[in-house]
C-alpha cells in the first residue's frame, strides 16, 4: 500500500482502545501519506470516532502507537498534538456558540500569534499587528470555505450548514498538515454536499492531508484517494475506492453473510 | 434564552449596542468617579465611594476567572486577604511604605494563585468550586491563628499611601488614589479580555475540548486566568488596608467572596461595564437601604432576585456581536472581486 520511499505523515500501529469490556478500537493500523485523502468508513459503532480521539489525544489508547512526522505522539495531551500539525472537527459540531464567527476562526491562529499579556495591556504595535493578522486570516479562511452568513454575529445563530463550514474554517486556520474531519457531510442537503466535495478538493489542493470519516458513500467514493474500512475496531480493508468496492470482506461486513450475491457494498453503505 | 430582550433586535437594544461599543464609555465612567466628590464629600460618602471602587476592582478581577474563563471561584476573598495581610504586615512590622509592598504582594498573589490553581485546575468545575471555598476559609483561619498576622485581633495602624512625598492618606487623597488605580485595573482587565489570552479564556469557557483541539493548552491558560485574578485581588487588598488602617480575619469571610461573585453575575459575566455596574450596585445599595435598618439585607436579597429574574444575563450583558471594521469589509470586497482562490496562506 505504501507509496514510494518517504515515511508516512501519520502512522497508526496496532491501536487498541477498551472501554471496560467494549473494544472500541481493536488492533487498528493504517497510515496517511503526505497530501493523502483517506476516508475511514465503517458501520455505526465501528470505532472511527474513537480512533480519531486517540490520534488527537482526547482518549489515551490502551495499546499501540501513533506517530506524526515520525515522532511518537501517543498519549500526548490534545493541544500538544494539535501544535504538531493536526487539526480536527467533531462529529457533533463543537463551535464556540456564544462567540462570534470571526472569534471562532481566530482560535485556529492562537498558536501563531506573537503577543503576550504585556503587549495586550499596553496595546503595543506588536499587539495591534498580531490582532490584525488574526482577523485577516480568519476572514481569508471564511472566504475559502465560502461562508455567506454574518461573521460578526454569534456562531450559534448561523444555519447548521454554515456552522459546519465555520468549524472547518476554524480547523484550517490551525494550518494543519493533517486535517481530520468527522462526518462533515452529516445533516447537509444535496447542494451543500456538492459544495463540501469541492471544498475537500480545494483543501487537498493546498497540500493538506485529509482523513475523513463519512457515511455518505457517494461522497467517499468520489473524493477519496484511499479508503480504510473498519468493523468492530479492526481494519478489514485498505485500498482505492475501486478495490474497496469489490472487497468481499467489506461486502460481508455491511450485508452479513447471507445475501451478498446481488448488492455491492457501496449500494448498501449509502443506505445509511 | 434566545427571546431575552437584551439580544432581540429592538431599537432600544440597538441603541444599547452602540452605547456599549462606544470607546468613550470608560472615560465617561472615569469622569463620573472623578466628579462624584463634588456632589457630596462627607467622610461617610467618601468612604462608601472608596469601598465601591475597591469592590469594582475585586469584581473585574474575579470576572477574569469567572466571566472570561468560566471557572467558578467561591474563595476569591482569599487573594484579597493575602494582599491586605502581606502589605499590612510589611508596613506595620517592618515599616515599609505601602507602595513598596506592591511587588511583594504581586509575587505573593502569583504564588497563591499557583498553589491553589495548580492542583485544582485539572479538576472539573464543580470540584473547583468546593476547593476554592475551602481555600478561602483556610486563609482566614490561618490568619486567625498566626502571631505575625496578629491572630484574631488582626493588624492595626496600617499607614496611608504617600507618593513622592505627597500624603494621600486622607479620605480625599485615598479616594482619588483608588480612582486612578481602579481605572487602570478595569482598563487592564478589559484589554486582557480582548487579547489572544482573553479569547483563549472564552474558548475554554465555551468548549474546553474544542479549545484543546485548536492547540490551546487549557491547563496553562486557566492557570493564567487564576493568576490574573489573584493579582487583581491582592492589589485591591493593599488599598483595603490603607482605607481601614486595620484588618482582621472577620474582614475576609465567605460573605465577601459571595458578594463579589454576586456583583459579577448580577452585572453580566464577562462584561466589563456590567461587572463595574454590578459591583457599584452591590456595594452601594446596602448603604442606601440603611433606612430599612434590620430589613436591609432582606430587601437587598429581594432586589437581587428580582433583577436576576428579569435580566438573567445581568444588568449589562457582555457584548455579543462584533461589528466588522470598515477595513475588514473592504478586504472582503477585494476578495470577492478577485474570486479568492490563491489568496489563502
Ligand atoms: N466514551 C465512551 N465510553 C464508553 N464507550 C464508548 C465511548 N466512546 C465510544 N464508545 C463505544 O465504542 C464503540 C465505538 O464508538 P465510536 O463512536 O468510535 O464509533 P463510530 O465508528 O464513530 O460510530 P458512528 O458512525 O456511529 O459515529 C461503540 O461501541 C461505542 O459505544
Ligand atoms: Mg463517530
Amino acid at each position: 500500500m505504501s507509496t514510494g520511499g518517504t515515511a508516512p505523515l501519520l502512522r497508526v500501529q496496532d491501536l487498541h482502545l477498551d472501554f471496560g469490556g467494549v473494544k472500541a478500537v481493536d488492533g487498528l493500523s493504517f497510515q496517511v501519506n503526505e497530501g493523502d485523502l483517506l476516508s475511514l468508513v465503517g458501520p455505526n459503532g465501528a470505532g472511527k470516532t474513537s480512533a480519531f480521539n486517540c490520534i488527537t489525544g482526547f482518549y489515551k489508547p490502551t495499546g499501540g502507537s501513533i506517530t506524526l512526522h515520525g515522532a511518537d505522539i501517543t498519549g500526548l495531551r490534545p493541544s500538544a498534538i494539535a501544535a504538531r500539525g493536526t487539526s480536527r472537527t467533531f462529529q457533533n459540531l463543537r463551535l464556540f456558540g456564544e462567540l462570534t464567527v470571526l472569534d471562532n476562526v481566530r482560535a485556529g491562529t492562537h498558536l501563531r500569534l506573537r503577543q503576550n499579556a504585556l503587549d495586550a495591556l499596553l496595546h503595543t504595535p506588536r499587539f495591534r499587528r498580531s490582532e490584525r493578522e488574526a482577523t485577516d486570516e480568519a476572514n481569508r479562511w471564511l472566504d475559502f470555505v465560502g461562508l455567506r452568513g454574518d461573521r460578526g454575529g454569534l456562531a450559534r445563530n448561523l444555519p447548521y450548514g454554515e456552522q459546519r463550514r465555520v468549524e472547518i474554517a476554524r480547523a484550517l486556520a490551525r494550518r494543519p498538515t493533517v486535517l481530520l474531519l468527522d462526518e462533515p457531510a452529516a445533516g447537509l442537503n444535496y447542494g451543500e454536499k456538492t459544495e463540501l466535495l469541492d471544498l475537500l478538493h480545494r483543501i487537498s489542493g493546498l497540500g493538506t492531508a485529509i482523513v475523513l470519516i463519512e457515511h455518505d458513500m457517494d461522497l467517499v467514493m468520489q473524493v477519496s484517494r484511499r479508503i480504510v474500512v473498519l468493523n468492530f475496531g479492526r481494519e478489514i480493508a485498505d485500498g482505492t475506492p475501486e478495490e474497496v468496492r469489490r472487497n468481499p470482506d467489506v461486502i460481508e461486513a455491511y450485508l452479513g453473510k447471507d445475501d451478498e450475491e446481488e448488492a455491492t457494498s457501496e449500494e448498501m453503505m449509502s443506505r445509511e | 434564552m434566545t427571546t431575552n430582550f437584551a439580544t432581540s433586535p429592538t431599537r432600544a437594544s440597538a441603541l444599547f449596542d452602540r452605547l456599549q461599543q462606544n470607546r468613550y464609555l470608560g472615560l465617561i465612567g472615569l469622569a463620573v468617579a472623578a466628579l462624584a466628590p463634588f456632589i457630596t464629600a462627607t467622610n461617610y460618602a467618601l468612604s462608601v465611594m472608596t469601598s465601591a471602587l475597591l469592590f469594582v476592582m475585586l469584581a473585574v478581577g474575579l470576572n477574569i476567572v469567572v466571566g472570561y474563563c468560566g471557572l467558578l471561584d467561591l474563595g476569591y476573598a482569599a487573594f484579597f486577604a493575602i494582599g491586605a495581610y502581606v502589605s499590612g504586615v510589611l508596613a506595620t512590622r517592618y515599616g515599609w511604605p505601602l507602595l513598596a509592598t506592591v511587588p511583594v504582594v504581586i509575587v505573593a498573589a502569583v504564588v497563591a494563585g499557583i498553589v491553589i490553581g495548580g492542583p485544582t485546575l485539572r479538576l472539573r468545575s464543580d470540584y473547583l468550586a468546593i476547593v476554592t471555598l475551602g481555600f478561602g476559609e483556610i486563609i482566614r483561619i490561618t490568619a486567625n491563628n498566626l502571631t505575625i498576622t496578629g491572630g484574631p485581633s488582626g493588624i492595626y495602624g496600617i499607614p496611608g499611601i504617600t507618593l513622592l512625598g505627597i500624603d494621600l492618606s486622607g479620605p480625599v487623597g485615598l479616594y482619588y488614589t483608588c480612582v486612578v488605580v481602579v481605572a487602570l485595573a478595569v482598563l487592564g482587565a478589559a484589554r486582557l479580555g480582548r487579547s489572544r489570552l482573553g479569547r483563549a479564556w472564552r474558548f475554554i469557557r465555551e468548549d474546553e475540548d474544542a479549545a484543546e483541539a485548536m492547540g490551546i493548552n487549557t491547563y496553562r491558560v486557566k492557570l493564567a486566568a487564576y493568576i490574573g485574578g489573584a493579582i487583581w485581588g491582592g492589589l485591591a487588598g493593599i488599598l483595603f488596608g490603607a482605607q481601614l488602617s486595620a484588618i482582621s480575619p472577620p474582614s475576609f469571610t465567605f460573605l465577601w467572596s459571595a458578594l463579589i461573585l454576586m456583583a459579577v453575575v448580577l452585572g453580566g459575566m464577562g462584561s466589563t461595564p456590567g461587572v463595574v455596574l454590578g459591583a457599584i450596585f452591590i456595594s452601594v445599595l446596602p448603604e442606601l437601604l440603611r433606612e430599612a435598618a434590620d430589613y436591609r439585607y432582606f430587601v437587598f436579597g429581594i432586589l437581587l432576585i428580582v433583577v436576576m429574574i428579569f435580566r438573567r444575563q445581568g444588568l449589562w450583558p457582555a457584548r455579543a456581536v462584533e461589528r466588522q471594521s470598515r477595513r475588514d469589509l473592504r478586504e472582503a470586497e477585494k476578495h470577492d472581486a478577485g474570486k479568492a482562490k490563491e489568496v489563502v496562506p
